[in-house]
C-alpha cells in the first residue's frame, strides 16, 4: 500500500459523514435548548454561536462521503 | 474483386435524424444547453431577486445602525454590536420562552389529538370519507382567516365559545375573556393553533399506519396478542418516525408563527403571547430598528435553518424505511 493510499485510508476513516452529522446536529439540537432555556442567561448568550457552529458544520460534514 | 456493403436502413435513419437536428441546430444557432439557461434563467433571476437579494441585504442590514425613523443619519457600522445586544437582551430572552411554551403546549396537543384522530380513521366505517374532509377542513384555511373568525368565535359578549363554556361551568359568559385575560391567552393561541394543525399531525400518523403490513398483525393475532399488546408492540414503534416527522415539522413551524396570533392577541395582554416573531416585526416596523431586528431576523433564521436540517435528515429516514 503506497503512502498516498494510506493517506487516503486514514483521512476517509476520519471525514465519514454519519458520526459527525450526528455531533453537528447534537450542536444543533443543544444550542435550540440553550436559546430557549429559562435557567442561564449565559447558556442563552453563547446560543447563537452554538447553532451557527452547528448549521455550518452540517453544510461542511454533508459533503463527507458515507 | 471490390466489395459494396450496403447501410441497414436504421443507420441511415438514424443518419438522417442526426444531421436533421444538426441542421437545426445551425438554423436556431442556440445550442440544447443555451436554450435550457434560456427556460432556466427567469427563475434564477426571480430567486436571486426576491430570495436571495432580501437575505445578502439583510445581512448587511444587521451590522449597522440603522433606523428608519431617522433615515436621515449616515449608516454606521457597528459590527456585531446588534447581535451581542440581542443575546443580552433578557426581553428577548423572555420572549423566545414564550415561543418555547407556545411550540411544546401545541405540538404535544396536536401530536397527541392527530395520532387519536389517526387511530380512528384508519378503521373503516361508514361515511369514513366524510368526516375525513370534514377532520381536514381547519388545515385548508388561510391563518388570517382562522385568527379572524376565532377572533369572532371568543369574543366575550356574543362570541359563542364563552356560551359553550359558561353552559358547562356555570360562569357568565361576560365575565371572561379568552384572549384578553393573562392566564387564558396563552391556552387561547395554543387551543386555536391545535385546532387548526392536529389535522396534519393525523395526515402524517395516517401514513404512518397506513405502511404497517397487515401480516405483522395477523402474526400477531396467531400469537393471542391483545389489542393493547399490539398497539405497544407493532403500531406505535412503526408509526415513531412519522410521528417524529410531524413533531419536527410543527415545531419549525410553531417557532415562525406570526399570523395567526398577531390576529388573536397581538402579542397580549401585556406581552404574555408575545412570540419573538411579533417581538421581530415591533422591533423592525414600530421602533424601526432595522438593524437591530435584522440582526434578529438572522439568529431565527439560523435556528430555523438548523432545525430544518434536522428535519431532512429524519425526511430521509422515514423515506428510507
Amino acid at each position: 500500500m503506497s503512502n498516498s493510499e494510506i493517506a487516503r485510508h486514514g483521512i476517509s476513516r476520519w471525514f465519514r459523514r454519519g458520526p459527525w452529522e450526528s455531533v453537528a446536529m447534537t450542536l444543533i439540537g443543544g444550542g435550540i435548548i440553550m436559546l430557549v432555556q429559562p435557567v442561564s442567561i449565559d447558556l442563552y448568550s453563547y446560543s447563537f454561536v452554538t447553532i451557527l457552529a452547528g448549521t455550518v458544520g452540517y453544510v461542511i460534514v454533508s459533503h463527507f462521503p458515507e | 474483386m471490390t466489395t459494396i456493403t450496403q447501410p441497414d436502413d436504421a443507420a441511415i435513419s438514424g443518419m438522417g435524424a442526426a444531421a436533421r437536428a444538426r441542421t437545426t441546430r445551425r438554423v436556431r444557432g442556440l445550442s440544447d444547453r443555451t436554450i435550457a439557461w434560456l427556460f432556466v434563467a427567469p427563475t434564477i433571476a426571480l430567486l436571486l431577486a426576491i430570495n436571495i437579494f432580501p437575505l445578502v441585504w439583510m445581512i448587511r442590514l444587521s451590522f449597522t445602525s440603522l433606523n428608519l425613523s431617522m433615515s436621515y443619519l449616515p449608516l454606521r457600522f457597528v459590527g456585531l454590536d446588534n447581535f451581542t445586544d440581542i443575546l443580552g437582551d433578557e426581553d428577548v430572552w423572555l420572549r423566545l420562552q414564550t415561543t418555547a411554551q407556545f411550540v411544546i403546549s401545541s405540538v404535544a396537543l396536536q401530536v397527541i389529538i392527530g395520532f387519536g384522530l389517526a387511530l380512528l380513521i384508519n378503521r373503516q366505517f361508514r361515511g369514513h370519507s366524510f368526516w375525513t374532509t370534514i377532520i381536514l377542513l381547519p388545515m385548508m384555511l388561510s391563518p388570517a382567516v382562522v385568527g379572524n373568525f376565532w377572533t369572532l368565535l371568543l369574543q366575550p359578549q356574543i362570541g359563542p365559545f364563552n356560551y359553550l363554556i359558561s353552559l358547562f361551568t356555570g360562569v357568565p359568559p361576560s365575565s371572561f375573556s379568552m384572549t384578553g385575560q393573562v392566564a387564558l391567552a396563552p391556552w387561547t393561541i395554543v387551543l386555536v393553533d391545535t385546532w387548526m394543525w392536529a389535522p396534519y399531525v393525523m395526515l402524517i400518523c395516517l401514513a404512518g399506519l397506513r405502511s404497517i403490513p397487515d401480516y405483522i398483525y395477523e402474526a400477531a393475532e396467531v400469537d393471542r396478542a391483545s389489542a393493547w399488546r399490539q398497539f405497544w408492540s407493532i403500531t406505535l414503534p412503526m408509526t415513531v418516525p412519522f410521528l417524529m416527522l410531524a413533531v419536527l415539522f410543527r415545531a419549525i413551524e410553531n417557532f415562525k408563527m406570526f399570523d395567526m396570533v398577531n390576529l388573536l392577541t397581538s402579542g397580549g395582554p401585556g406581552s404574555t403571547t408575545e412570540l419573538v416573531s411579533i417581538t421581530l416585526k415591533r422591533a423592525a416596523f414600530e421602533k424601526w430598528r432595522t438593524g437591530y431586528s435584522s440582526a434578529l431576523a438572522i439568529i431565527l433564521f439560523v435556528t430555523v435553518f438548523g432545525a430544518a436540517n434536522i428535519y431532512v435528515k429524519a425526511l430521509n429516514k422515514v423515506k428510507q424505511r
